[in-house]
Order: C-alpha cells, then sequence, then structure tokens
C-alpha cells in the first residue's frame, strides 16, 4: 500500500517570496507613535559602474541615480539610493526583478560596470510614527534631526549589530532594508525600543 | 563616541568604521628585485610614530569606500580627512579639523 507520491503533492503554484516576518508581525503590538510594518517583496538590484554607465543605468530603471552622497531619487514609484560613490541600491516594490535586469544590462551593454539582483537578500520594515526616530535611535547611533538626516537622505548604517540601509521618505516616516537573515533580530529590537509607548 | 568624518559622507560615528593600517605605503612594482630585507620592510615595519599618524580607515557601514585620516596617536584626536589618491595634508597637529 504505497501510495503515489504525486498523489499528495500540491497543485503547483508560483513560489512567492516568503517575508522572514511573517510570524513577528502577526503577533506585533500596534502602537500609533511608532508602528512597525513589514514590507512586501520588491525587485532590487545593486548596481555599480564608472561615470559612462551611470545615466543610461537611471535612464534604463526610470529613475535618475543620485550623485550627491547619502540621496535618493525616486519616481513611478521606484527608488535609487545612493550606498556609495558608484554603488546604488535600485528598488522597485512589487515588481519582478528579471525584465528590470534585462532592461538596464541591456542599456549598459560595452560599458564598465556590475549589476547584481539582490532582491531575496534582504527584506523592508517600516517604522513610522512621531516617535520613529526615538525608535531607531536605540540601536542606531546616528543624528536623526531633521536637520542632520533630512527626508530625501539614505545611507548604510548599523543598527545594534546588524548592517541596514536607513532611508527616510518622511519627517516620521523611515523604512530600513536589512538581510533577510537580521530580520527577524532587526523586527525583535525595534519591538523592544517601542515597549515603553503606547 | 569619536566622531570620525568620512570625506563622502561625513561626520559619523566611530562604530561605521574600520581600520585599515597605515596609510601611502605603495607596493613594490618589482617584487622579485627586492631583498630579502626590502620586502620584509614593505610587508612588516611600520612606522609607528608618537604623534601625527597617516592612516587608512574603511566606512565598512557606510559608503564601503577606503580613505586616508591624520590621527594624533597620543591624543586619538583626528585632525583631518582626505580621499585615498590623495597627498597627505601639510598640517600639525594643532590645526582645527574633524574630532
Amino acid at each position: 500500500m504505497v501510495e503515489s507520491p504525486s498523489v499528495n503533492m500540491p497543485s503547483t503554484t508560483p513560489l512567492a517570496p516568503a517575508s522572514p516576518l511573517t510570524a513577528l508581525a502577526a503577533v506585533s503590538r500596534a502602537v500609533a507613535s511608532a508602528r512597525l510594518v513589514a514590507l512586501g517583496p520588491a525587485a532590487r538590484l545593486v548596481f555599480r559602474g564608472r561615470e559612462a554607465a551611470i545615466g543610461p543605468a537611471g535612464e534604463a530603471f526610470g529613475v535618475a541615480l543620485p550623485r550627491e552622497a547619502c540621496r535618493f531619487n525616486a519616481a513611478g514609484g521606484r527608488f535609487a539610493f545612493w550606498l556609495g560613490p558608484d554603488e546604488w541600491l535600485l528598488l522597485a516594490p512589487g515588481a519582478e526583478p528579471a525584465p528590470l535586469f534585462a532592461a538596464i544590462e541591456a542599456a549598459t551593454t560595452g560599458l564598465p560596470h556590475s549589476l547584481v539582483d539582490v532582491s531575496a537578500r534582504s527584506t523592508g520594515i517600516e517604522v513610522a510614527g512621531e516617535k520613529a526616530a526615538f525608535v531607531l535611535n536605540q540601536g542606531n547611533p546616528l543624528d536623526l534631526s531633521l536637520g542632520a538626516f533630512p527626508v530625501g537622505m539614505c545611507t548604510r548604517t548599523i543598527f545594534h549589530k546588524a548592517e541596514i540601509v536607513l532611508v527616510r521618505h518622511a519627517p516620521d516616516v523611515f523604512h530600513i532594508d536589512v538581510w533577510r537573515s537580521f530580520a527577524p533580530y532587526v523586527w525583535e529590537l525595534l519591538e523592544d525600543a517601542r515597549r515603553e509607548l503606547a | 563616541m569619536l566622531i570620525i568624518t568620512c570625506p563622502w559622507c561625513g561626520a559619523r560615528p566611530e562604530v561605521e568604521f574600520r581600520y585599515g593600517g597605515e596609510a601611502h605605503i605603495a607596493r613594490p612594482a618589482d617584487p622579485s628585485a627586492l631583498t630579502d630585507q626590502e620586502w620584509a620592510d614593505f610587508l612588516y615595519n611600520r612606522t609607528n610614530p608618537k604623534g601625527l599618524h597617516a592612516e587608512r580607515w574603511r566606512h565598512i557601514h557606510g559608503c564601503g569606500r577606503y580613505f586616508n585620516a591624520l590621527r594624533d596617536t597620543v591624543s586619538d584626536f583626528f585632525v583631518t580627512t582626505y580621499k585615498a589618491g590623495e597627498a597627505r595634508p601639510d598640517v600639525d597637529a594643532s590645526s582645527g579639523g574633524s574630532k
């Protein structure tokens, strides 16, 4: 009486990228002054390139790559984050990475550059509310006042022992991009930091 | 916390940086032409000054770039920082610069 394994196989559906934060977000306490949201899947590409490739890459992505240090550009729901003088993180929430990758690769053919699909490497967390900066500062040493860290700024930095990319979308809305294996660590320390808040 | 000024990103906390050893040490163009002593000097011998020291730092949890810094080894005071590839600035330990 050996059943054929195919009998119990679920019907084939495409594999959706699972968030490492699903279980933690399900039991998260609602705190109006510092909301935590696990952001959905996104296409993430890391582009590095010499001068000649920077313009065409931005054109193909639909967002010009920012040349000012620690700033990002946004257009049509896509984001280009400055990470280093020749390094950018291209983020397109909800998009498939493959067509984006192909478009940028086609536009930069023959120009010195590197383009890597890191969509599955990291996951996003939104920290929003009037106490968002306070909560982030429990694990991050940067000055998050609006003068030193204005809206439109992004940077790689640290949260406790984990490396993160920190982005300010609005005075009280921050996004964190963190490697997915570090995400539960960051999430739980954010939870810990806002325990005192109602 | 010690604040270090990255030439790209500006003033940042020390924990974002890693030390990278003495600066302005060029690898010999033709190592096979060197004597053992000269090669050992390149590999191991450093100036280890008391006072101003030109050294490499990497903003590893930031822009990821290497840069150079002039630091006073007595007071741990960062006199100035400058991009990799630039010549060592001609300053003395008492001149301002970043903390």
